[in-house]
């Protein structure tokens, strides 16, 4: 039985979410407009049996995070762009590491503390590349009450599923949006959990890959006794240079990701079928594309949506195949051209790709989508 | 009957003076007991207190897309500062309230403007300033008829907090019967037709 409807903001429903995925542990530090994750986690995990702590800023925050993780608890912070940027150190810890932990990046203006109040959707590559050296990442764009639940819910189950940092990356706008949501039971949900050692502690490693891709995780205090750090390091744990182990190790991190792509890729479409012009958009640019779809489909126009709910890794098929047949493309997103970017790289040359790319705070309003649609297809 | 399918609604105001949450609880009015589909979306400074803010309530027959303002049925502004920087979006079949003692300046007006000394009423009847938002709420549903009395009267009950129930239906009272007034008495300004 789904919970009776009741009023949410974004923020909100990431944090209810969090908890009904099992989410036993938030660290964090307050920054606009994130600070509702925060202070709802407050209010939710002693409820839950978790545990919430407020830490002295967002490095120290991520670092609990993956020491939680680390002792079994499912664990979350959250923040926004200056906070996203100290926490990328600790973020690439652990990728490296292998620690799975959600992030959440509520995208304000910037850079630097731009603009605290109102959104952006300029962390995308920030996202992708924001700690250094070769890693994946998974990075998920909800933009629906609903979606930020499923999402939230997505998010622990990837991170569990292939021991890696999962990033919900979303705008101000969907954050602070409230509107009506009936939150699904744990029961409804399918709730994935890491694969613990099916090895006695004195034959188990940390990174040992005979198991799969994805090594087993056992938890710190549960007897199995493992050294962690962000050095290269071999299947015990512990440090090494040796350039086969070394290399074989990050080729194997890269595979476990992009060898399950098909498992983690995830879309939306919206009047894809018949349509001549493609829009490819996420967030509440995304929102702002279905609202101008609907008002160009009334005027004969066949337009069409592509709205990745994944967007790391980037939907390189799935783009392929619904998008390569349109006459045009159109990227609308609140940066200076990002995710563009990656749509061209994947379409090519072939196809004109048209961006919509403004910076000011506000959403890009559906009738400037509407007006380059009523210019691309007076050209077709 | 309802003659609309779309309504859109603004609060501007200073951080502080409560709309955010009169936004909120238009909102619950419109889901929970008018079957209607709403959402709020604030916006507001980095400031605490004293920085213009608003809340647009989106209110519509069906699932509602693109989450933020078209063109503005109804505006409410409680500063000047939230006036200025927030009116342009307003019909010019709108209709715009304004608090007098501090909105002075409505010559740039889109949409005919209604007064109402909502904070001194507040003050004088009502006790509380912290009703302030709930009494400008009574007379925007009043005026806008966005969604019931009765609705509204729910909506405000549900959210009122433990032992300001009676404080907070008196100040939704008041809002509704000087909405109604205003209805009757007219605008105090309205916009030339163009050129």
């Amino acid at each position: 039985m789904p919970q009776p409807i009741k009023f949410y903001q974004g923020n909100e429903i990431i944090a209810h979410a969090a908890v009904t995925a099992g989410c036993k542990f938030f660290a964090g530090y307050p920054i606009t407009p994130s600070s509702e994750i925060a202070a709802e986690m407050a209010h939710l995990l002693p409820l839950y049996g978790g545990s919430f702590i407020q830490m002295e800023d967002e490095i120290a925050a991520m670092g609990a995070v993956i020491g939680a993780s680390l002792a079994g608890a499912k664990s979350m912070t959250a923040t926004s762009g200056p906070g996203f940027s100290l926490k990328q150190e600790h973020i690439g810890f652990a990728c490296i590491a292998e620690v799975p932990v959600v992030v959440v990046n509520v995208m304000r203006g910037g850079p630097s503390t731009g603009l605290p109040t109102q959104l952006s959707q300029a962390d995308i590559m920030q996202a992708r590349w924001g700690t250094h050296g070769d890693h994946p990442i998974i990075a998920l764009t909800p933009a629906f009450p609903e979606e930020l639940f499923m999402e939230t819910v997505r998010a622990f189950n990837l991170s569990e599923q292939f021991r890696t940092p999962v990033i919900i990356l979303i705008d101000e706008v969907i954050a602070h949006l409230s509107s009506g949501i009936a939150f699904p039971t744990r029961e409804e949900l399918t709730i994935i959990e890491r694969t613990k050692p099916s090895v006695p502690p004195d034959q188990y490693f940390p990174y040992d890959t005979s198991f799969g891709l994805v090594p087993p995780m056992a938890n710190y205090f549960e007897g199995y006794n493992f050294h962690v750090t962000g050095l290269s390091h071999d299947r015990t744990g512990f440090p090494t240079t040796n350039p086969d182990l070394v290399h074989n190790d990050q080729v194997r991190q890269h595979e476990k990701i992009y060898k399950n792509i098909h498992q983690i890729e995830k879309w939306e479409e919206f009047y894809l079928d018949d349509a001549e012009i493609g829009i490819f958009a996420y967030g509440t640019s995304g929102r702002s594309a279905m609202d101008a779809i609907v008002r160009a489909r009334k005027e004969g126009i066949k337009v069409g949506l592509f709205r990745p709910l994944t967007i790391w890794p980037f939907p390189d098929d799935p783009i392929r195949e619904k998008l390569s047949k349109m006459k045009c493309i159109i990227v609308p997103e609140i940066n200076l051209g990002q995710a563009i970017l990656e749509v061209q790289r994947v379409l090519g040359p072939d196809i004109p790709i048209k961006g919509i790319h403004r910076v000011a705070g506000v959403p890009i309003h559906p009738r400037e989508i509407l007006a380059l649609l009523k210019e691309i297809n007076n050209e077709l | 009957m309802r003659n609309w399918t779309h309504y859109e609604a603004r609060f501007g105001a200073v951080g502080g003076q409560g709309v955010v949450l009169a936004g909120a609880i238009l909102a619950d009015a419109a889901v929970f007991y008018e079957n209607l589909k709403a959402v709020t979306s604030p916006q507001y400074t980095a400031q605490v207190r004293g920085g213009a803010t608003k809340v647009d309530v989106i209110i519509d027959t069906q699932e509602i897309l693109f989450p933020q303002t078209y063109i503005i049925d109804f505006f409410l502004a409680m500063s000047q500062r939230a006036f200025d920087r927030y009116v342009s979006d307003t019909s010019p079949d709108g209709t715009i309230l304004i608090e007098p003692s501090l909105v002075t300046d409505y010559s740039k007006a889109p949409a005919k403007v209604y007064a109402m000394p909502i904070i001194l009423l507040t003050k004088r009847e009502v006790g509380k300033m912290v009703m302030t938002s709930v009494v400008a709420l009574g007379a925007m549903v009043a005026m806008s008829k966005v969604v019931s009395e009765e609705a509204i009267r729910k909506a405000v009950l549900k959210n009122a907090p433990k032992g300001t129930e009676q404080l907070n239906l008196k100040a939704l009272a008041l809002g509704l019967e000087w909405g109604n007034e205003l209805i009757k008495k007219g605008p105090i300004y309205r916009p030339s037709k163009g050129e």
